[in-house]
């Protein structure tokens, strides 16, 4: 029977992932010095299955690895090893080698073979230290096994203890299984047998004396015995050449009863379990380039998809019934009619939501590997911050967990290095010694809310301004408000730490954050205060599937303007239009100047009713950190509106993001508005430099 | 067919053990730790439980005591699922109540021989 064990192999590395974050976070909770038994417990129990997994399906390596730290976690768990910060640190970073061999071999990738030695190393190493009790002795019968090469039997004296048939094992079984390795000659003894009046049915009274010939290692009948070495007296002597016949019922009395059922037979060859263990081992491992390609897969709460189910039952009985309906309709039933569509509609709406639930999952995925982050690089930077996290349970798009994770550790980082001060520089402002960088995460209005809180120095205003002008980002006479020059910082190329260190601050970084955010459909905010600390905010969309839309319209076209990306909708008097050289038209908004983007006149729209900017509307719209106004003709409503690619199903077209379908079934196309700031071209970035009114 | 109740808190692990078994004819009941296994082999009897070790709520080993007690399953065969690292583990198993071992790392034909031995 062969069986194609890579069709297990997703399911292993999903829980061998999900055993690396459990051991994660159970050793940075550890305390050194006085660590919760249950708790080195549960790390350990990962590690075990980790290894005994990949032992199975044929990771030799990682279950050579891992054995490694589970014999080092062993130990710590039943007290023979103290839990030292070192150890912890130790075992921590082999986390991370096991991780990257995981990942490596879940892609068919080598992992740099001298990494995970190295690795291997550092943990022999905290082993051979200190150990406080001698390494468990192996049953090792190697030893034996050549000089076994020389016998031509075995005489083997087997005597269960009565108690043997209790732990399920069955002594004839194991004569039946000696009888499978060669030629067994069978002598049953039976003079413990009480008188009937004393017989326990449930003991035995029975032993043996065997002889079995061939060539037969040792090492075969210990796998036999080895399941009850301690439940018998067992002898295995081996049988020279000189001794060659069998001496058959030599002493022994008794009735030749079950002798007769026994009989030799020459042994098949039938594998057995115990010799060929290592050899599989590998063959496993050669087998591995075969295995499956990285398919994404979701793990998904029973609930949600009990969910589903009880509603599709729910959108079977209203089909059925609308169906009964249908057959024999009269005018008359116009009323049950409508009961019926409205039902329909309310089980299509619930459905379509909890299909988008599936895709939910907490945001705890990318926030669990923030403690370990802040653990490592405080320690680093000499620096004691804590790490509060709040909402963690907070579901959001399962793209969104992906690509969010970068953006946030990049962001968290930053607050690391550049936001909280030294010890010894908050003590001297009055604050205290560990800063605090938090990261929440809450619902709000349909958004999820992503925050990054430090309570450090705060972004450095003029600091930040000089960068700039130094670095040509602004001309030198600008006028920017605070909020301008803290979005500084979102410009390609601008770095403020004095020294490029290497936990953050070479420069990029910041503006591929936001690019990657408004990729998401979302956007940031900063807020910061000299001396009290700055947060960042992240809006992101629930879903990637669904967006909340405004639809506008111009001409007898309609559009969907991502709600997220609206600032305002303005209508402009002709005193706030002004002409800038090089950058076409521009209008007043509150001390800025931003580009007007006619939409009609970009996206080609014939029969616009409104041609002057006063008899329609401003839509001010912000992407990638730069703001314009759109120009059209109304605004219609906001809806919800389910996203069709253009990609997928005709081609990327510039300045568009996809397309829905509206309540009449007419195509509505929804704007890219970084991409449609892009095309409008040479606008100027929101933090616009003063104007000079055009000839 | 003999019924077998197949016990491991390693959703991998747990499939393996049921995908050969079930495609060798046997009837597999699953759980996914000990306390679950135990409540199952009160309500129905199986012929054979192969149980893995280390498990959240209730260890392998506590299981094989605990089905030992039972009646039922006084000579049931109880295989446990361990590392050969661990010797101390089978003898605590065996003190337990366990009728022998499968030794991890193995592979579906080797657990095919040993159910096939204990079962007979």
């Amino acid at each position: 029977m062969t069986i194609d064990m890579a069709q297990f192999h997703q399911v292993f590395f999903d829980e061998s992932f999900e055993g690396l974050d459990i051991m994660e976070s159970g050793l940075l909770e550890m305390d050194p010095g006085s660590a919760d038994p249950e708790q080195i417990n549960s790390i350990f129990r990962a590690a075990h299955s980790i290894k005994g997994g990949s032992g199975t399906f044929g990771f030799t390596n990682i279950a050579d690895f891992t054995h490694v730290m589970e014999t080092l976690l062993d130990e710590m768990r039943d007290g023979r090893r103290q839990v030292t910060t070192e150890a912890v640190n130790v075992l921590l970073a082999s986390v991370d080698v096991l991780r990257e061999m995981l990942t490596a071999t879940s892609e068919d990738a080598e992992v740099d073979p001298e990494r995970v030695k190295a690795q291997k190393a550092e943990l022999d190493r905290i082993l051979a230290g200190e150990t406080a009790a001698a390494e468990v002795a192996e049953p090792d019968n190697a030893e034996e096994a050549p000089a076994a090469n020389k016998q031509t039997g075995w005489h083997i004296t087997f005597r269960p203890h009565s108690h043997m048939m209790r732990t399920g094992n069955d002594p004839l079984r194991l004569v039946r299984e000696l009888q499978g390795l060669g030629e067994l000659t069978v002598e049953v003894d039976v003079e413990s047998l009480p008188p009937l009046s004393e017989y326990e049915p449930e003991d035995s009274y029975l032993s043996w004396d065997l002889h079995l010939m061939g060539d037969v290692s040792k090492e075969q009948i210990d796998d036999i015995f080895d399941w009850v070495e301690d439940d018998c007296d067992l002898l295995i002597d081996p049988i020279c050449p000189a001794q060659k016949a069998p001496p058959v019922a030599s002493e022994i009395t008794s009735k030749p009863e079950p002798k007769a059922e026994i009989k030799s037979v020459p042994a098949p060859t039938e594998r057995r379990v115990g010799t060929d263990r290592r050899a599989s081992g590998q063959k496993g491992s050669a087998k591995k380039t075969a295995s499956s390609g990285g398919t994404s897969s979701i793990r998904v709460d029973i609930s949600k998809i009990d969910v589903l189910i009880n509603m599709v039952g729910e959108l079977v009985i209203t089909q059925s019934m609308l169906g009964m309906l249908g057959d024999e309709f009269d005018i008359s039933q116009i009323e049950r009619l409508r009961e019926g569509l409205a039902q329909l509609e309310r089980h299509t709406r619930e459905m379509q939501e909890s299909v988008m639930q599936i895709r939910m999952l907490p945001i705890s995925f990318t926030f669990s590997r923030f403690p370990r982050l802040v653990h490592d690089l405080s320690t680093k930077m000499g620096k004691q911050i804590e790490l509060k996290m709040t909402g963690e349970t907070t579901e959001v798009d399962k793209t969104v967990i992906e690509k969010i994770g970068d953006p946030l550790v990049h962001l968290v980082r930053n607050s690391l290095d550049h936001g909280i001060e030294m010890p010894e520089d908050r003590v001297a402002a009055g604050k205290p010694e560990t800063g605090t960088v938090e990261l929440n995460a809450y619902h709000r209005g349909g958004n999820i809310i992503i925050e990054i809180k430090d309570d450090g120095k705060g972004l450095d205003k003029d600091r930040l301004l000089d960068k700039a002008i130094e670095r040509g980002l602004v001309p030198p006479d600008a006028m920017l408000g605070d909020q301008q020059i803290y979005e500084l910082i979102f410009t390609a190329g601008f770095s403020t730490a004095e020294e490029v260190s290497d936990v953050s601050g070479r420069g990029v970084g910041m503006d591929v954050v936001r690019r990657n955010i408004n990729e998401l459909g979302g956007n940031i905010e900063i807020h910061s205060e000299a001396g009290v600390g700055s947060s960042f905010i992240i809006r992101l969309p629930l879903t990637l599937a669904i967006l909340d839309g405004q639809t506008v319209s111009v001409g007898s076209e309609t559009y969907i303007v991502p709600l997220v990306s609206i600032i305002e909708s303005i209508q402009v008097k002709e005193n706030m239009v002004n002409m800038l050289a090089g950058k076409g038209e521009t209008f007043k908004l509150r001390e800025e100047y931003l580009p007007i983007v006619r939409l009609h006149e970009v996206l080609g729209v014939k029969d616009a009713k409104a041609k002057e900017l006063n008899e329609g509307l401003l839509v001010v719209v912000e992407g990638e950190g730069r703001r314009c106004g759109l120009f059209v003709d109304d605004l219609l409503g906001q809806q919800q509106v389910v996203i069709k690619s253009l990609e997928a199903n005709y081609r990327k077209i510039s300045g568009l993001s996809g397309a829905t379908i509206l309540g009449d079934g007419s195509v509505a196309l929804i704007l890219d508005i970084p991409g449609l700031i892009r095309m409008a071209g040479n606008v100027s970035v929101a933090f616009n430099q003063a104007p000079r009114k055009s000839a | 067919m003999a019924s077998i109740l197949a016990v491991d808190d390693s959703a991998s692990m747990l499939q393996m053990v049921a995908f050969t078994l079930k495609g060798a004819g046997y009837d597999v009941v699953e759980a996914t730790d000990g306390q679950y296994a135990l409540d199952i082999a009160k309500k129905r009897g199986v012929d054979l439980v192969i149980t893995d070790v280390n498990m959240p709520r209730m260890d392998g080993i506590t299981l094989i005591g605990e089905l030992r007690k039972l009646p039922n399953y006084k000579f049931t065969p109880l295989l446990m699922l361990t590392t050969e690292s661990s010797p101390e583990k089978k003898q605590q198993g065996r003190a337990a109540g366990a009728t022998g071992w499968i030794v991890k790392p193995f592979n579906p034909e080797q657990l095919l021989n040993t159910v096939k031995k204990v079962l007979g």
